[in-house]
């Protein structure tokens, strides 16, 4: 991989997008013996206001610990797409929810799009994992970090009792990733 | 034996240093962005016998930790700029008592309530001159989740050392992003506990400056008693009002610190051997600046990076060497020129200072330092 790889995942508040964002660093830094640092920019709401988690992985020392030139996004409200993807670079992946951002980011991007949250409602059951849906998707699309890196670090987040609803979730967001890309 | 790894916050990360130093009271009023200190605080204190305090507002948390440690325990609080004006008149109280105790202050968006989630470093100068009259001041700036556990217990031991308060000022990027940390053993790193008494409680004086600068610290609660108070006191601890004492006394206090600057000031030299261009910076703008130290070497341009890991005492001697070296100074801080008129003081002209100021709520990114350097060399 190259030196520095950036990472953005943007919504609203409350979506669970700064934890997804940890989950992610997490599994690059714990379990696959990588650098990485997350950081995150939210408004004072608890609820709502774009809300964004960046993060950076590296082979070698992280300096400047925010976004410079994104290589993968992701974005979950159109306000998030809109306000966050100015910087994605040419190529990069740009992951949206095709039923909440209607108006996509022009550039050259490889743009991913499925109904994340509507796969986390309907298809795993409960709206809440939707950030988990997503990691899965971004792991898949961005390669960064490994797969059984990124579950692991996803099952040590979740209690006991729902170990099964976010393994089901994880998997789901990474199968629908590599099939809404092909 | 693996040594204990974590994907830590950075207040996590200070908390963790406060309890390795062996802190065992948290006296708070929970405020953006430094509210996880208090969490972890409230969490862990009470496994190990220690107390946390939710205060009614930050004066009476400042309050509580004064109290506290005057009974021999080391003390923590945590605050953002707002609670930092509101606890400025007991920081005075704790440098004239010669109360040790840590105070984290998360430095966000100001002045009053400001941009409470956007990261700022504008509380530099609170640190020194926030409270009022002459007294010492240490204030460290860390730069990494590592480095705010490290230098969380360099806080604790300088605050015993030299019987003071003493400040430890992560910018909001610093203390809410999370980096690998690896836990020192215990033993690893060094812990200053304050000097006892060596004599009986009939002869204890605790201003007794016969034992040196820093007088011993008895513990209320044992055979030891004192008086305590926010007026200029004497040896025994009463006001007092003679004029040579007075004199002395409050040129003591500052001395403590003053008279210790090359025990207490610690900074980072980057690439500077050979340096044209040298950019001085703290907390996490250091980290961009090293981002753009590392691009302008890649285009032949030789810049280099002061990094300040101690704000006050100064790294005045540093700065003003380096003047003597230089073509230019950049500085970049997230506030209108804090550090910029320290460092032009330092340099007396020698070398041009130029700042980079930003207070939006957005950090300073590498590519504005770039763009300097380039101007400038």
């Amino acid at each position: 991989m190259s030196q520095r790889y950036e990472i953005r995942f943007s919504g609203a508040g409350g979506q669970g997008l700064i934890l997804a964002g940890v989950i992610m660093a997490e599994a690059a830094s714990i379990y696959d013996g990588k650098q990485a640092v997350q950081s995150q920019s939210y408004g004072p709401e608890a609820r709502g206001g774009a809300s964004k988690s960046e993060v950076i992985v590296s082979d070698s020392m992280i300096d400047y610990p925010k976004a410079t030139v994104v290589d993968a996004l992701l974005a979950l409200t159109q306000e998030a797409a809109d306000k966050y993807s100015h910087d994605l670079k040419e190529g990069g992946v740009l992951l949206i929810d095709s039923d909440l951002v209607k108006n996509i980011p022009k550039g050259n991007f490889n743009t991913v799009a499925f109904p994340i949250i509507n796969t986390a409602k309907n298809e795993v059951g409960r709206e809440i994992v939707a950030n988990i849906v997503a990691l899965g998707a971004m792991v898949a699309l961005t390669g960064v970090v490994t797969k059984d890196g990124a579950e692991k670090a996803v099952l040590a987040r979740v209690p006991e009792a729902f170990m099964e609803l976010n393994k089901k979730a994880f998997q789901l967001g990474y199968e629908k990733a590599i099939a809404a890309r092909a | 034996m693996a040594k204990k790894v974590a994907f830590l916050q950075g207040n996590e990360a200070a908390a963790q240093g406060a309890l390795y130093a062996g802190c065992t009271f948290f006296g708070g009023y929970p405020i953006t962005p430094s509210t996880e200190v208090a969490e972890v605080m409230s969490v862990e204190l009470p496994k190990i016998g220690g107390k946390f305090i939710q205060m009614e507002d930050e004066i009476g948390a400042m309050a509580s930790i004064i109290g506290a440690s005057l009974t021999g325990a080391k003390v923590l609080t945590a605050t953002s700029g707002p609670g930092l004006s509101l606890k400025q008149e007991l920081i005075g109280y704790a440098c004239i008592a010669e109360t040790p105790c840590v105070i984290v202050n998360v430095m966000r968006g100001g002045p009053s309530t400001g941009m409470p989630t956007g990261p700022s470093q504008s509380d530099v100068m609170s640190a020194k001159w926030g409270t009022h009259g002459d007294h010492p001041a240490i204030c460290l700036t860390p730069a990494s989740v590592q480095e705010l556990f490290e230098e969380t217990v360099r806080a604790f031991n300088l605050a015993e050392k030299y019987r003071t308060p003493v400040m430890i000022m992560p910018d909001e990027i610093v203390a809410h992003m999370r980096e690998r940390i690896v836990f020192p053993e215990p033993g690893e790193l060094e812990v200053i506990n304050r000097t006892a008494p060596s004599v009986s409680p009939a002869e204890y004086k605790p201003y007794d400056t016969s034992f040196g600068d820093v007088p011993p610290l008895a513990a209320f609660g044992t055979d030891y008693r004192f008086h305590v108070t926010g007026l200029n006191k004497g040896q025994d601890g009463f006001p007092t009002t003679k004029a040579a004492w007075v004199q002395d006394e409050e040129e003591r206090q500052v001395r403590k610190v003053e008279g210790n600057v090359d025990d207490i000031v610690q900074f980072e030299e980057y690439e500077l051997a050979d340096a044209e261009v040298a950019i001085v910076a703290f907390g996490s703008t250091s980290r961009s600046a090293r981002f753009a130290v590392n691009e302008a070497r890649k285009q032949g341009i030789k810049a280099g990076l002061f990094r300040i890991k101690t704000f006050w005492p100064f790294p005045e001697k540093q700065i003003a060497a380096l003047a003597g070296k230089v073509k230019a100074f950049i500085t970049p801080e997230m506030n209108l020129g804090m550090c910029t008129g320290e460092v032009k003081r330092c340099a007396e002209g020698k070398a041009p200072v130029h700042g980079i100021f930003r207070v939006d709520g957005e950090p300073i990114n590498p590519g504005q330092i770039l763009e300097k350097i380039k101007e400038v060399k």
